[in-house]
């Protein structure tokens, strides 16, 4: 479904991925962790070419991403993807952040965007917020609206941007409910995330970067248990403190 | 009380009238243009950057008279003489006028919605671009309506400046308030009764206005606030 041969990229002098080699099938679920600065965020910001590149390739679904022919905006309703900070659009409500792509990017009926929009808000438990707007809400409720304005025009990628380290400790379990939920339904996702329960329990395998490099990759029973790279074995003790 | 007398109350109610359409087609006209150079602003093009800030340093650097004057004294000799002729026998005056005071307001306008575009955060841009939305639609859902909702109090006033601004267009003949007031003094010498009532009149609309500016500004407030 996604796949990355010998990705770089470089900041000016600074190289901020190097040589990265990465594919997943169909359904699968990646955690991609590590240091801040590793390059996490980068990585999966050249997925859907938020992040451009300098050497290597990537293909989503079969589809060279960097091909001069390619539409990035067609690419990218076929690439969910959550952010950090959220990111809802404020003045539009809840309802209408999560139709926003289907009724203004793909130009669907509005009865069709708003049955498909409010299936996606009962999904994620906000039915009842449908006509708040996001300021009114919670970190939590905004970062679980965002996955619903994520999924509204039924990518079969997710990316996940370090998706809870914007939130309050206690908001954090139900957006990973959320994506818990999602992984188990068949979602193909990638997420960078410090949450280490989250990857024990739903990934297939764990990427650990530094420096820009894939250092490791591994299941995460393995991961968790005996990893191999000493800046992995650090990094976890670290987390494990915290 | 003579500004009762038929004749003057309507000369005046016409000047009043023809103020608000000129007003109101010159927004309009000013709205669109500076809408426009504000999304050609925002692209990355040099050139196209270049060619607003140029269009923009103009309309601020020319008195307002001069540009009007301009406008309906040089604009047409540009044209052929058979369109120029039409355009002097169908009320030239007003349709220059609307186009000065327009283009002019534009400048201004482009400026105030700029300022609000500066107050958005880059992550709404980029959200919108990440969900494949092209350049347009992410201006045109995401990043100008919010940019629109800070700009309105700036924009208020530009509305009431320009609403003052139309009486410069006596200058080449508009009928409208300052100059049926000025005919009306000039037929009964009642200085300040008359210009008094010009007032009262200009001071009338710009309430209006102003009332209007508040309920918009209330209407499309961000409920919330930006905290998303």
């Amino acid at each position: 479904m996604i796949k990355m041969e010998k990705v770089s990229k470089w900041f000016g002098q600074h190289q901020v991925l190097n040589d990265i080699d990465l594919s997943l099938n169909k359904g699968e679920v990646v955690v991609i962790c590590g240091p801040s600065g590793s390059g996490k965020s980068t990585l999966i910001r050249t997925i859907n070419r938020l992040e451009s590149i300098q050497g290597g390739r990537i293909e989503v679904d079969g589809e060279d991403v960097y091909a001069g022919h390619m539409n990035v905006n067609s690419l990218r309703q076929k690439i969910g993807f959550v952010f950090q900070q959220f990111n809802l659009f404020p003045h539009m409500t809840v309802l209408d952040n999560v139709m926003f792509g289907l009724v203004n990017i793909q130009k669907r009926s509005k009865k069709e965007s708003m049955e498909r929009a409010r299936s996606l808000l009962d999904r994620v438990g906000l039915l009842e917020k449908i006509n708040a707007y996001p300021g009114a809400l919670s970190g939590g409720q905004q970062q679980r609206v965002a996955i619903a304005r994520a999924l509204a025009q039924q990518p079969p990628v997710m990316l996940f941007d370090e998706p809870t380290s914007a939130l309050d400790p206690e908001m954090v379990g139900e957006v990973l409910q959320v994506m818990k939920e999602l992984a188990k339904e068949g979602m193909t996702m990638v997420c960078v995330t410090h949450e280490m329960g989250f990857a024990r329990e739903v990934a297939d395998r764990v990427v650990f970067m530094d420096a820009g490099q894939i250092q490791e990759i591994a299941d995460p029973e393995t991961f968790f248990t005996s990893p191999q790279h000493p800046r992995a074995q650090r990094f976890l003790s670290d987390v494990h403190i915290r | 009380m003579y500004l009762l007398e038929a004749q003057y109350l309507y000369q005046m109610l016409g000047g009043m009238v023809t103020t608000i359409q000129l007003f109101i087609v010159s927004w309009v006209l000013a709205f669109s243009v500076a809408l426009t150079l504000v999304v050609i602003r925002a692209t990355e093009w040099s050139v196209a950057r270049w060619l607003v800030d140029a269009y923009v340093e103009y309309h601020r650097n020319v008195p307002l008279l001069v540009h009007v004057l301009f406008w309906y004294f040089g604009m047409p000799e540009l044209l052929p003489e058979s369109v120029r002729g039409w355009l002097y026998q169908h009320n030239a005056e007003m349709s220059l006028a609307a186009i000065a005071l327009g283009l002019g307001a534009a400048a201004y306008i482009a400026e105030d919605i700029r300022s609000g575009l500066r107050a958005i955060p880059d992550t709404q841009f980029e959200a919108a671009r990440a969900m494949g939305a092209n350049y347009l639609q992410g201006m045109r859902y995401v990043i100008i309506p919010q940019a629109l909702r800070h700009a309105v109090p700036a924009l208020i006033g530009r509305a009431l400046l320009l609403f003052k601004n139309t009486s410069v267009t006596m200058a080449i003949g508009v009928a409208e308030l300052t100059y049926q007031a000025r005919e009306i003094e000039n037929d009964t010498y009642r200085t300040f009764a008359t210009y008094g009532a010009a007032t009262a009149m200009y001071l009338a609309g710009a309430f209006l206005i102003m009332f209007i500016g508040a309920r918009i500004h209330a209407y499309y407030a961000i409920s919330g606030g930006r905290n998303a």
